[in-house]
């Protein structure tokens, strides 16, 4: 009777411990669902994945004679009073030359409002290759009542564009820059 | 043995009216539970969708209006009908895939026959067992009246589908409603975690001595393969609608790109969850329909272990495919390779499986009783649904077929055929055993061949109309698509016909009580549970069998 209680006390333990070993395997699946959002950003930035475009210092010592046209897109989130458009329509660039652009912004409201860009670029492969040396889209920018301003933006284009089998033919890219409002 | 000792004596007590129920530890109770309630939610999600298909039954709004007009009292009963429309897809996707296969395949019948088969005396937490079922109807409960919660301005209901993407999801559905369904996902997801934790340490734990891993029978390999499905997915699922909810309710932006998120993440968490599920909904009726091939066709059945780690090699690889549900959210042509091809790479074990049944039965002396006609039903239409998953596998091709009807149809002859076909070939095959009554063979009959005429006149014509380029989810559709419409409405009210025969069997089974003895089926039903008397002793096995 005793050897059957303890058989019995055995695989109680034995029942717990696999319970536990799977409670805590939830638990990491649990922490893995929120890892994988600053993962998919890091993942985003460091592969351009979904067009996100890179960050330079300093522009490109190699200047290729193939060119680009680059294209410029402007939106506005519905509850931000501003108008935002580009200057030019678009750019001729040679691939890994600095290309310096703006973008002109006003605010219509008769209030200061601050306002943030998200931005992309369109085929997203294109994304790991555009480096920004100089945007708006680094900082909020704040617009005091009917103010209006030049805001520039600063790129060239990572002659590794050049050897990218999935850019052999593309010669269009755009920029896209969509502003929302920032509450304070 | 141990049931014997002195501090055991409780477990001799027999519970008896509700106590028995809703306090039950026992895994047969429990099971029927969950059967039961399967059987209850298939009716609600099967009458959502009768009204969507009479709705599309012909061009034009006409039921939906109607219902919000006099039944729900909408002021604008246009636009209220076009919600309503978006609410019932909702519910019917929720309530089929939660509420119905889940609790029939994992809850009904795993509970009931993991024990069973592997010799043990009931599941490893009975305690825990009683929670997971009892949190299902509540979840149930928070969906339904979710159905009746504010929802988008002067709209009753959440329309953003069962697939709950932002920015629909968030912005889109403002209102409690949508935090109702997100509740109702939490108390179900957490349910089918407690259960999968339960039954894989029933398995691991508990089987009699010489039940071997390898010696399982592939209904108990099946469900270990689904409870790993469900922990590793399931909690994913809870992070992601927990991130939608602060996303709505609390200024976070998980998902929403003017705070820095991203939608399309949600998409990738969604279908890390999403595509397992799937086979969490298939693996089950694999198994059973393993058992019962072999058993009608009296032979063992062919190649068990490529049968058993077919399933594990399906498990592992629809983990790795998900993304093959987002070919159109702008991925590159390379990462859009990688998926065509994992995702092919799952017709291999599915197609070993396949043609191990068709091996089981080819030379077996082959019986075509209920269980073996839904049997081979299933393998009918699976096999349908397997072959347009192949086609939609291909990016190119989905470009073209994404979110139409061709889907619809597609995952219809898996899930709501071949899973459904699944359930009611379980049933037949264990309901003498679990209830201890002959079914009448003749009704089971009737009600497969109508089931079989309804259901494919019901899906198959959708192919059709999807390849027409018919997109889902819309409550109307130009005149050119009229003529296919009418036909699936058509074979879907002879479908819901079916399962009203289905009814009529079990209530005369019950009223006719004819003893079904041990085992009805003969001595290929080799597996322990028909060892037992039917209905098996509400406590099995205090001794425990010995495996050779």
């Amino acid at each position: 009777m005793a050897q059957i209680e303890e058989g019995h006390h055995k695989q109680e333990i034995k029942t717990a411990k696999t319970a536990v070993f799977l409670a805590l395997f939830v638990a990491l699946m649990v922490g893995m669902a929120y890892a994988a959002v600053p993962l998919y950003e890091a993942f985003c930035q460091v592969t351009g994945f979904g067009g996100t475009t890179q960050r330079a210092d300093t522009g490109s010592d190699i200047i290729l004679a193939r060119t680009v046209r680059v294209q410029f897109d402007a939106n506005v989130a519905d509850d931000l009073p501003w108008d935002f458009k580009p200057v030019q329509r678009e750019v001729e660039v040679k691939i890994g030359e600095s290309q310096l652009i703006f973008y002109n912004a006003t605010n219509f409201a008769n209030k200061d409002i601050k306002g943030s860009a998200i931005f992309n670029v369109s085929p997203a492969s294109a994304g790991a290759y555009f480096n920004k040396i100089e945007c708006f889209c680094f900082t909020e920018q704040m617009l005091n009542a009917h103010q209006t301003v030049d805001m520039p933006v600063e790129f060239f284009i990572d002659p590794d564009y050049a050897t990218d089998p999935d850019l052999e033919h593309v010669n269009i890219i755009t920029l896209s820059y969509t502003f929302y409002p920032v509450e304070d | 043995m141990a049931t014997d000792t002195a501090h055991d004596d409780h477990a001799h007590h027999t519970p008896t009216g509700w106590r028995r129920w809703l306090l039950s530890t026992n895994h047969k109770d429990i099971g029927t539970l969950y059967l039961v309630f399967a059987i209850f939610a298939g009716f609600v999600g099967g009458a959502v969708s009768m009204g969507m298909r009479i709705e599309l039954a012909e061009p034009g709004m006409q039921f939906f209006p109607w219902i919000a007009e006099y039944i729900a009292g909408a002021d604008d009963p246009v636009n209220a009908g076009k919600h309503l429309f978006n609410v019932f897809t909702t519910a019917h996707g929720l309530i089929m895939v939660f509420f119905m296969v889940m609790p029939a395949l994992i809850g009904g019948f795993g509970n009931w026959f993991v024990p069973l088969m592997i010799g043990a005396p009931d599941m490893a937490f009975p305690r825990m067992n009683n929670i997971s079922f009892w949190m299902v109807p509540p979840a149930m409960l928070l969906l339904v009246i979710s159905m009746f919660m504010d929802g988008p301005s002067g709209f009753t209901g959440t329309g953003g589908g069962w697939t709950i993407y932002p920015p629909l999801s968030t912005s889109g559905q403002p209102g409690p409603a949508m935090d109702f369904a997100i509740f109702a996902l939490h108390m179900a997801g957490a349910a089918s975690i407690l259960g999968a934790i339960n039954i894989i340490t029933t398995i691991f734990n508990m089987r009699a001595p010489g039940m071997t891993i390898h010696k399982m029978p592939l209904f108990v390999w099946s469900m270990l393969v689904t409870a790993f499905l469900l922990l590793l997915s399931m909690p994913v699922l809870a992070g992601a609608i927990t991130m939608l909810l602060t996303d709505r309710n609390f200024g976070t932006a998980f998902f929403d790109p003017s705070g820095g998120g991203d939608p399309i993440l949600f998409q990738h968490l969604f279908w890390f969850f999403g595509h397992p599920e799937v086979y969490i909904m298939i693996l089950p009726a694999f198994g059973i329909v393993s058992q019962v091939v072999a058993t009608f066709s009296k032979k063992a059945v062919f190649g068990y272990m490529a049968m058993a780690y077919a399933m594990s090699a399906i498990g592992f690889v629809g983990f790795v495919v998900w993304a093959h549900h987002m070919y159109t959210v702008g991925m590159d042509v390379d990462t859009q390779a990688y998926f065509v091809f994992a995702t092919m790479v799952i017709a291999v074990p599915t197609g070993v499986k396949i043609f191990s049944w068709i091996a089981t039965m080819w030379g077996g002396s082959v019986e075509f009783k209920v269980p073996m006609l839904w049997a081979v039903g299933f393998i009918f239409v699976f096999t349908v649904g397997g072959v347009t998953g192949v086609v939609l596998a291909n990016a190119a091709a989905d470009r073209i077929m994404h979110d139409t009807y061709y889907v619809v149809a597609h995952f219809h002859y898996v899930l709501s055929l071949g899973a459904v076909f699944g359930i009611f070939c379980g049933w037949y095959y264990w309901f003498p055993k679990m209830s201890g009554y002959m079914y009448s063979e003749a009704i089971g009959r009737i009600h497969f061949i109508v089931t079989m005429i309804g259901v494919n006149l019901l899906f198959f014509p959708q192919h059709f109309l999807g390849l027409a380029g018919m997109p889902r989810r819309y409550v109307d559709y130009p005149d050119v698509y009229a003529g296919w419409n009418m036909v699936s409405s058509i074979g879907a009210y002879i479908s819901y016909g079916a399962a009203l025969i289905f009814i009529f069997g079990v209530w005369k089974a019950f009223r006719d009580k004819v003893p079904a003895g041990n085992n009805p089926w003969g001595e290929y039903a080799d597996t322990l549970e028909w060892t037992l008397s039917s209905p098996p002793p509400f406590h099995q096995f205090s001794t425990l069998p010995k495996i050779k």
